[in-house]
């Protein structure tokens, strides 16, 4: 991408665009052949309705565990509508959701859970319902060859391991509580992490033994973590929502974006990821 | 067959030195004995090597070459805080945090003392100098005089073998300098060891010290004793220490070539180099060529500057000869003396002074 | 000696202890605007902060042990960093500041690393130093089976990682100003290097000491970073104030603000009675 490019789209954003001004601006830098260009493709891509030309940029705001897939889906988006450009703003749910409700000029919003979800529809502030696009479920991650042998949740409550969870402020804190709950067991962790990749951390850096986290993220980690599949973990099982947002710059690219997610091909990224189908 | 010392022939027989310090700019090469109870004056202008010499001495700065012995013992490289030296800084460097008594019993703690030995020790000394009132006062609250007393007391309570006093009068004002002055040549006549003082102030040189050594650029230019220096100076910045008008020339018989080009009359009959000095007051001026006086020591000059020197004018002559002239300042309004005017300065034979150089 | 040197001796001895004196100027305004800004700026989050403060739910959190506890392990870690930090970086700071050695310039900017460094990242690399799979912390494992992470005592570490270089830099810059002269004094009256720094250089900064040690102690305090990424968050253990304030702050705000201003008051306190104790003596 050239300097150039991108701040133009920059500006665009900043300025707060009108319909118009977008449209202007694509014509400008979009050619003929860029056109038969994308027409091409619109015909092969079976998740965008046939609907007229999509251009101008979104922006995206989404769950930091969303960070891969989602990435792969802009780029698979971008490539299905020349013109068009996906922003991302990965964070915490909870943060993500206090930013849209404080008026950040954001078009789709997916969280990692209902509850941060139901903080923007309170607020009136998506105009579609919710909907669930995955799950994401426990797993316990341990060091690489599962040095411990832990193979199931009341394992972790042995004295000899060092076990982190997630602080029980945040999402994979509650879920893993709620599972404990469920198996009936006490456990002591060494730390409380402030987020799902803190407590990853600790394990992929070998100070905790292991970590109770999603199963997405022991995917992203590769081959520096174990996974451990526990049965408690489907009483817990953490439910991402997508919606259009009520003030959204630019609804028509927007829906074509969640739709993307929502196919049958952006499911599939995401079951790569170590996603379920919701 | 000689017979060698024993190298650590003890008892006192004061200092031996010979103190050469290099560093970028700077070299100081002076040899430096003194027997045991001299006052020995390191006088110099600024940046002479006075201070590197007696920070040499006190082991602040190492000796790039040459020896140091004081009492037969090899001092070269010992570390300061093992040296028999005491040192009065030029502003005292007395410890801020610390009263006048606990000042003066650091060195006696720091040589193994107890508190109550050292803090006894401090208070004899600082009775000695007649400070028992200001035991308990912080530095800050001594006045000039006293505080260099406490300096001087704290210096002396580690019982040196070596005295060194940097500028010790440098920092006081003209009133409590004369005061201090001969209190300071009181306790170094009773210093039993050997004591070194360094000073631009050729006063305090010839007052405090027996025996007087001048350094410029880091080197000896004269030394003797004050009485011998202030007549026969050496160099102009002795000359001028001393208030003489110094040339240096080849004598034949009775005149003096100098080697500027004017020749000096002298009484003395020498041949060689010689020196040749007066004093300003010797100099008698004239605004228009003197007609009754032989040419002999008569020359043409124009006036550079003057100056007030008490109730006398000194006037900065330059010319066939530069030499400096003291008059009344009667004589001087009715000479009219502007700078820029020309005039004619002689000097009689008989009030002039040469020397072999 | 030269002649500056000379003069530069003599000023040093006039301006070693300033005089108080208070004398009435006009306050030029080109200072005074700036000044009156720089001071709203600084304050103004702070009356945000105390404008929304839930005093209604203050005194139920107030009594609530586990702000207590979060306080208590705050206010003994700090201090515990702090002295670490007196003991390890005044010796630093004499080093840096009285000794010549090869490279002392780049040990003085390492030194202040700790300063740009996120703590966070500040964090990771104590991990990797002394965590129980770090350069040094396996064999502190293997030999001693001591590994710091998750302790109270990774808590100080942190904190001391991020706040002595605030204490060296402090002290460091009072040595070059203090005149190294009286050390010299203090040798030729035999007191070995040593017993110059403790009986008259030390004495002589002290000043400089507690000024550094109080900035030191106020960013320990504050320390979030590199404390939740070396030592975790365990209430009672290593959940220091800023990390319970963090951790509320992700679903009930008020709570957060609450425990922020408990921690604003403590620190004041703190501060304002050491400054009168400490700085201003004599």
């Amino acid at each position: 991408m050239t300097r150039s490019a991108r701040r133009t789209r920059r500006t665009m954003q900043v300025a707060g665009v009108s319909v118009a001004a977008l449209l202007a601006l694509s014509a400008c830098s979009s050619s003929g052949s860029s056109d038969s260009d994308s027409s091409a493709k619109t015909k092969s891509d079976t998740s965008s309705s046939a609907s007229p030309k999509l251009s101008g940029s979104i922006t995206v705001f989404a769950a930091a565990s969303l960070k891969e897939s989602f990435t792969t889906l802009k780029t698979d988006f971008e490539k299905a509508h020349p013109g068009t450009t996906v922003n991302f703003s990965f964070g915490g749910s909870d943060t993500l959701a206090a930013q849209i409700t404080s008026g950040a000029p954001a078009d789709v919003f997916a969280a990692a859970s209902a509850k941060t979800m139901a903080i923007v529809t309170d607020k009136k502030d998506t105009a579609t319902t919710p909907a669930t696009f995955v799950r994401n479920q426990l797993e316990i991650a341990t060091l690489p060859g599962n040095p411990d042998k832990v193979s199931s949740l009341k394992d972790l409550t042995k004295s000899s391991l060092k076990v982190v969870l997630c602080d029980k402020t945040v999402p994979c804190g509650a879920a893993a509580q709620k599972a404990l709950d469920a198996a009936k067991l006490k456990l002591t962790p060494v730390s409380y992490e402030e987020d799902v990749k803190s407590a990853l951390n600790k394990v992929v850096l070998k100070e905790a033994d292991a970590a109770v986290v999603y199963k997405t993220d022991v995917k992203a980690a590769g081959s520096k973590v174990e996974g451990v599949e526990f049965p408690e973990s489907a009483n817990a099982v953490n439910d991402y929502p997508i919606a259009l947002l009520k003030n959204a710059p630019n609804p028509t690219v927007a829906k074509a974006f969640i739709a993307l997610v929502q196919s049958a091909e952006g499911q599939q990224v995401l079951n790569q990821a170590g996603f379920l189908k919701p | 067959m000689t017979t060698v010392p024993p190298p650590d022939s003890h008892g006192p027989t004061g200092l031996d030195a010979h103190l050469v310090v290099t560093r970028a700019a700077f070299h100081l090469d002076i040899t430096l004995t003194a027997a045991p109870g001299e006052v020995v004056a390191l006088l110099g202008p600024n940046g002479a090597g006075k201070t590197t010499a007696l920070r040499a001495l006190a082991g602040l700065t190492p000796l790039s070459a040459g020896r140091l012995r004081l009492d037969g013992e090899q001092l070269d490289g010992t570390p300061p805080e093992s040296r028999p030296v005491g040192v009065v800084f030029q502003d005292y460097l007395l410890f801020p945090h610390l009263t006048a008594l606990d000042n003066v019993a650091f060195g006696p703690r720091c040589q193994g003392a107890t508190k109550a030995e050292s803090r006894a020790v401090a208070a004899g000394w600082l009775d000695r100098m007649g400070l028992t009132a200001h035991a308990g006062d912080k530095p800050r609250r001594l006045s000039g005089g006293q505080a260099q007393r406490v300096a001087l007391a704290r210096a002396l309570a580690t019982r040196p073998r070596l005295l060194l006093l940097d500028e010790p009068l440098a920092a006081l004002d003209a009133r409590t300098r004369l005061d201090v002055r001969s209190q300071l040549r009181r306790h170094l006549a009773e210093f039993e060891a050997v004591a070194v003082l360094v000073t631009h102030d050729p006063l305090d040189a010839m007052v405090l010290a027996d025996r007087l050594i001048v350094i410029e650029h880091g080197r000896i230019v004269q030394q003797g004793t004050p009485a011998d220096i202030a007549r026969h100076p050496r160099t102009d910045y002795i000359a001028h220490l001393v208030g003489l008008n110094l040339y240096r020339g080849r004598a034949e018989g009775h005149t003096v070539k100098l080697e500027t080009g004017p020749a000096i009359t002298v009484t003395e009959e020498l041949t060689g180099d010689v020196f040749v000095a007066f004093p300003p007051s010797a100099v008698t001026l004239f605004r228009d060529r003197p007609t009754g006086v032989s040419a002999r020591n008569l020359w043409r000059c124009e006036v550079a500057g003057l100056e007030t020197h008490g109730d006398r004018i000194r006037a900065d002559l330059t010319g066939e000869l530069s030499l400096a002239a003291d008059l009344t300042t009667v004589g001087a309004a009715e000479l009219d003396l502007r700078p820029g005017v020309t005039v004619w300065a002689t000097v009689k034979a008989t009030q002039t002074h040469a020397y072999p150089a | 000696m030269t002649k500056t040197d000379e003069s530069g001796a003599a000023a040093g001895a006039r301006t070693g202890r300033p005089r108080r004196r208070r004398v009435r100027f006009a306050v030029p305004l080109p200072l005074l605007l700036p000044g009156a800004v720089a001071l709203a700026f600084l304050l103004l989050p702070l009356v945000a902060l105390l404008l929304r403060a839930p005093w209604s739910s203050l005194p139920s959190l107030l009594t609530s042990p586990d702000v207590w506890q979060a306080l208590q392990l705050s206010l003994f870690s700090a201090t515990a960093a702090t002295a670490v930090s007196l003991v390890l970086g005044v010796p630093l700071a004499w080093l840096l500041a009285r000794t010549e050695f090869p490279g002392r310039g780049l040990v003085r900017a390492l030194v202040t690393l700790p300063l740009v460094l996120p703590p966070v990242v500040g964090g990771v690399a104590l991990l990797l130093a002394l965590g129980r799979n770090g350069v040094v912390g396996q064999w502190l494992d293997a030999w001693f089976g001591i590994t710091l992470p998750f302790t109270t005592t990774a808590v100080v570490i942190a904190e001391s990682f991020v706040a002595m270089p605030f204490l060296v830099i402090s002290v460091e810059g009072t040595l070059r100003a203090a005149d190294p002269r009286y050390e010299e004094a203090a040798t030729t009256l035999g007191a070995s290097r040593f017993t110059a720094f403790r009986r008259v250089t030390l004495p002589l900064i002290a000043p400089g000491i507690a000024a550094g040690a109080v900035l030191a102690w106020a960013r320990a305090l504050g320390e979030f970073g590199a404390t939740i990424t070396f030592a975790g968050n365990f209430p009672g253990r290593t959940q220091t104030m800023p990390l319970a304030v963090y951790l509320a702050l992700q679903n009930d705000p008020e709570a957060a603000i609450a425990l922020s201003l408990v921690l604003l008051a403590v620190s004041i306190a703190v501060l304002a009675g050491l400054r009168d104790r400490w700085m201003t003596a004599p």
